[in-house]
């Protein structure tokens, strides 16, 4: 198969707009015969099914939640990107598109990184109109902060809650439809097969979680909006309920995965704490602008954190990263992390975290800042922090309280204690410049597609992306595939395809049912996690990979023998919900495996420990993968991989360095 | 495992909106660093290996912001600390040999799905039917070209923190939803942006949260007492203020 990513011809910088200006268009009249389908009520498929029924198409939007609101964009924290450059330092279109680049570790395509660069912008705009309330200065304009892989301060803002505010004003354009009639919302309601009709992606089958019912839903065409595969690995920063179910049954039907390995562990998270732990908690990375990283210099220090003086602790992190210090890539940070605690240094009872601490920056920067602004000279040591501990409060507040919550510590008053944990999937469905996947009709958008982070996503990016997906790319996009959809009248879902995809998912369920063994979900849940944490996750090998496949085949067959589903499949049962996910797991992780395998280098979060260099970092090897792989399924746990080059006519690929 | 405490649970077990319900008690080994959920995942744990059926319950993002989590716990959603929600009340609030009563959100507005899981499809409808700002893709001006003053900002911001958990209607004896409608009006009525539809938005939001079988507000305020987020009290007021000022324009 030959991989063909449809970028337009012409310089970098029109391209997307030339694209735009000649692209055909569907008329207002058409429109309203054209049924869209769209999984997933995130950033993704919330902006893009309110935008399309703005348009005119008529849309149904499904999420497996109880409200779309809820969808798991929801926690993202720290912020979104745009090069806006509002605060006169020197950002631009070009340096957001060559930060994402770099940030990437130059596995990504120009054409729609740069796309990607231009649009953000007005996604600030469109945010901002729909009442999303961003942080402002007190002259009433918008508030910028930094994120890891900059040195400019192009992050937008909602306190520690952006993803929240950026989702409800998406959710709130989305409510907007429903009650116009243009979108019809299914709540509670999970895809389970992907409808093809002569090739090409006609509607899907989804499964009522309250009834068990199995539902027959055409569409015009299908757009994938269902985030990452981040809990293949059990413990991560994902919502419980987040999975790959829709984008895997796609994978089986036809659609290729790229880049599967690619996954982004996220260096400040809250350390585990038990084995009965259910997932990992995030502590946003805008904290790492007023937070230094330290572990002491002695191994096993015991001490308190604020018992061990400033010349005994070592900021590894600005030592070994002047430049960028504590906002290296998150690649960076967490293998720098990994690294100091394997090395003995770790903190904390299970020495597998490190400090992530405010005191500096409370005292000597907010609280000098303020003192100077209130008139105080020479404020003492507890003035300053008290000043400064407002300040860090109001930008802050509510993750320290969730830091608290969960800890039992004060974070004011002591260090965090932080560790790596998965976060984020870089790879996904490959999709060309139009999003479109393999199969003709089937878009994927957001986190569900693998395009514009290559090997490495910076922070505020994924917000960034979901939503120019959604509310900018698509739109046009789908237009040249629609456009030649006019005259398809609505396939009536008696069809045969719809019956067999029904009788297929039908045969699944019960096959799951039927097992009735001793295990329960959960129990093979976490021990895949387990396998896919300490062999596909921070560092891989050869050796580890190989025997990840065999043990994740293993215990997938067992799996199948012994794994105890409670109830039936005619009523609300989550345990089945999580059966088929897990399930699915079970195959994508096996393919995780095989493709962090395939890939002999290492690139941003993909490090395998055969190419580092002398410093421990990654090493790239441009010359036989500066390419994307994609598989494509061949039945049975069976893959052939393909392969789409990367070409660089504008960037100049070197050696990432943030020293 | 260290500092481990028995919890004795009852559990609203209920098989759907058609069958009637009752208390179960369950016992399940915890430690004071689990989260409240977590426990829960204890004891479907066992339940499914003692071959009986977990318990349903709604959970998702488990960082206290999907506000999908929702359960009374001894009386009061969410249970007894202020300002958090189920997934982040961790068992260090209780007591080794505690007993603790759990039950699903009560109202009838939000019916059963089954256990401790509810439908709250009323609130999306009454966000569908007026909580937003009707502007289309593509139609916005640049973001700083309208000057908003930092305290509007922070008052529609704080107002835009409601999860829409539910907590609110559980917590009130009327059932009211007036600080859930009074949240996102007082969030859109500050801003610039929403200003232009305020009346007829507060009108249509009122109509839809009376249609949908909500109670009248008498302002004992247990709604802004149990809020997980702790939306203020004075979104209600505000609500009220915004509501007359429509109707007395004749909307």
């Amino acid at each position: 198969m030959k991989l063909d990513s449809r970028i337009p011809q012409g310089e970098l910088s029109n391209k997307w707009t030339e694209y735009k200006s000649s692209v055909p268009l569907v008329n207002p009249a058409n429109k309203r015969n054209i049924n869209i389908i769209v999984v997933g009520t995130g950033l993704a498929g919330a902006s893009a099914a309110s935008t399309l029924a703005e348009m005119g198409y008529k849309v149904s939007a499904f999420c497996f939640q109880d409200s779309p609101r809820r969808a798991h964009s929801i926690a993202a924290q720290g912020g979104i990107n745009a090069a806006k450059n509002y605060q006169n330092d020197g950002d631009s279109v070009y340096r957001l598109f060559y930060d994402t680049i770099k940030g990437g570790d130059y596995r990504s395509r120009e054409g729609n990184v740069h796309r990607l660069a231009e649009v953000s912008t007005n996604i600030i705009d469109q945010c901002v109109a729909q009442g999303v309330p961003f942080a402002r200065e007190y002259g009433g304009t918008l508030s910028n902060r930094s994120f890891g892989g900059t040195q400019v301060q192009r992050t937008f803002y909602a306190a520690g809650q952006t993803g929240q505010q950026l989702l409800l004003g998406a959710y709130s354009a989305l409510e907007r439809q429903v009650g116009l009639g243009n979108v019809t919302m299914y709540s509670r309601h999970e895809m389970i097969e992907l409808v093809k009709i002569d090739g090409k992606a006609r509607g899907i089958i989804a499964r009522n979680l309250v009834t068990g019912e199995l539902e027959r839903h055409f569409g015009h065409a299908v757009l994938l909006c269902t985030g990452g595969y981040g809990n293949v690995f059990y413990l991560s920063t994902n919502a419980m309920g987040s999975n790959v179910t829709a984008a895997w049954k796609a994978h089986k039907n036809g659609a290729l995965m790229a880049n599967p390995c690619f996954t982004q562990i996220h260096p400040t998270c809250i350390p585990v704490s038990g084995h009965y732990q259910s997932k990992l908690t995030l502590m946003s990375e805008s904290l790492r602008n007023d937070g230094r990283i330290w572990v002491p210099k002695e191994k096993d220090d015991n001490r308190a954190p604020n018992d061990i003086p400033e010349e005994e602790r070592d900021y590894y992190l600005e030592r070994r990263y002047p430049a960028f210090g504590n906002l290296v890539p998150r690649d960076i940070a967490s293998r720098a992390a990994k690294e100091r605690c394997d090395a003995g240094y770790g903190v904390g009872p299970s020495k597998m975290a490190v400090y992530l601490d405010f005191k500096y920056n409370m005292k000597e920067k907010y609280g000098r800042a303020e003192a100077t602004k209130r008139g105080i000279s020479n404020p003492d040591d507890a003035t300053l922090v008290e000043l400064g501990k407002e300040l860090i409060k109001e930008k802050y507040g509510n993750l320290f309280d969730m830091y608290k919550q969960i800890t039992d510590e004060d974070p004011y008053e002591v260090p965090m204690r932080i560790y790596p944990a998965v976060h984020y999937t870089m790879g996904g469905l490959w999709v060309d410049y139009e999003l479109q996947t393999t199969v003709p009709g089937l878009y994927a958008l957001g986190e569900a597609n693998f395009s514009d982070h290559g090997a490495n996503r910076l922070g505020a990016s994924a917000l960034m992306q979901g939503l120019a997906d959604g509310y900018f790319v698509i739109p046009y996009t789908i237009g040249n595939y629609l456009s030649k959809e006019i005259h398809t009248k609505p396939i009536p879902t008696d069809h045969e395809a719809f019956v067999t995809a029904e009788n297929n998912a039908k045969e699944r369920i019960k096959n799951l049912m039927g097992i009735q063994g001793k295990r329960s979900v959960e129990s093979y849940h976490r021990e895949l996690g387990k396998i896919m944490w300490d062999k596909c996750g921070m560092a891989r090998s050869e050796k580890g990979l190989k025997e990840a496949i065999e043990e994740i085949k293993a215990l997938r067959e067992d799996f199948y023998k012994n794994v105890r589903i409670p109830g039936s499949a005619d009523e609300f049962n989550p345990e089945l919900d999580k059966a088929g996910r897990v399930a699915d797991f079970l195959e994508l992780g096996e393919l995780m495996c095989h493709d962090a395998l395939n890939r002999n280098e290492s690139c941003g979060g993909h490090f395998r420990e055969e190419y580092q260099t002398e410093e421990g970092e990654a090493m790239r090897n441009d010359n036989d993968y500066t390419c994307v792989f994609a598989w494509e399924n061949k039945g049975e746990n069976n893959w052939e991989v393909h392969r789409e080059e990367l070409n660089y006519e504008n960037i100049k690929i070197q050696q990432r360095s943030y020293k | 495992m260290g500092n481990s405490m028995k919890i004795n649970l009852k559990v609203w077990r209920q098989k759907n909106q058609n069958t009637s319900g009752s208390f179960e008690t369950y016992s399940v080994e915890a430690s004071p660093d689990m989260s409240f959920l977590e426990m829960f995942d204890v004891l479907n744990e066992q339940l499914i290996e003692e071959g009986k059926e977990p318990v349903a319950f709604d959970h998702d993002c488990r960082e206290g912001i999907c506000g999908m989590c929702s359960m009374v716990i001894n009386g009061r959603p969410h249970g007894p600390k202020q300002g958090v929600t189920t997934c982040q009340l961790h068992m260090r609030s209780f007591k080794d040999g505690d007993t603790v009563v759990v039950e699903p959100w009560r109202s009838n507005a939000f019916p059963i799905v089954k256990d401790l899981s509810v439908d709250r499809g009323a609130f999306d409808r009454i966000i569908s039917s007026g909580g937003f700002v009707s502007v289309n893709t593509g139609s916005a001006v640049d973001a700083n070209s309208i000057l908003i003053p930092k305290e509007t900002a922070d008052t529609a911001f704080e107002a835009a923190t409601c999860i829409g958990c539910g907590a609110c209607v559980s917590a009130c004896k009327n059932a009211s939803a007036m600080l859930f409608v009074g949240a996102k009006v007082t969030q859109l009525s500050e801003l610039p942006q929403g200003k232009v539809e305020r009346e007829s938005r507060v009108v249509a939001m009122v109509n839809q949260m009376d249609a949908e079988g909500f109670g009248a507000c008498s302002n004992t305020g247990a709604c802004a007492a149990e809020c997980p987020k702790e939306i203020p009290l004075s979104v209600i007021a505000n609500l009220n203020r915004e509501y007359y000022k429509a109707k007395l324009n004749g909307k």
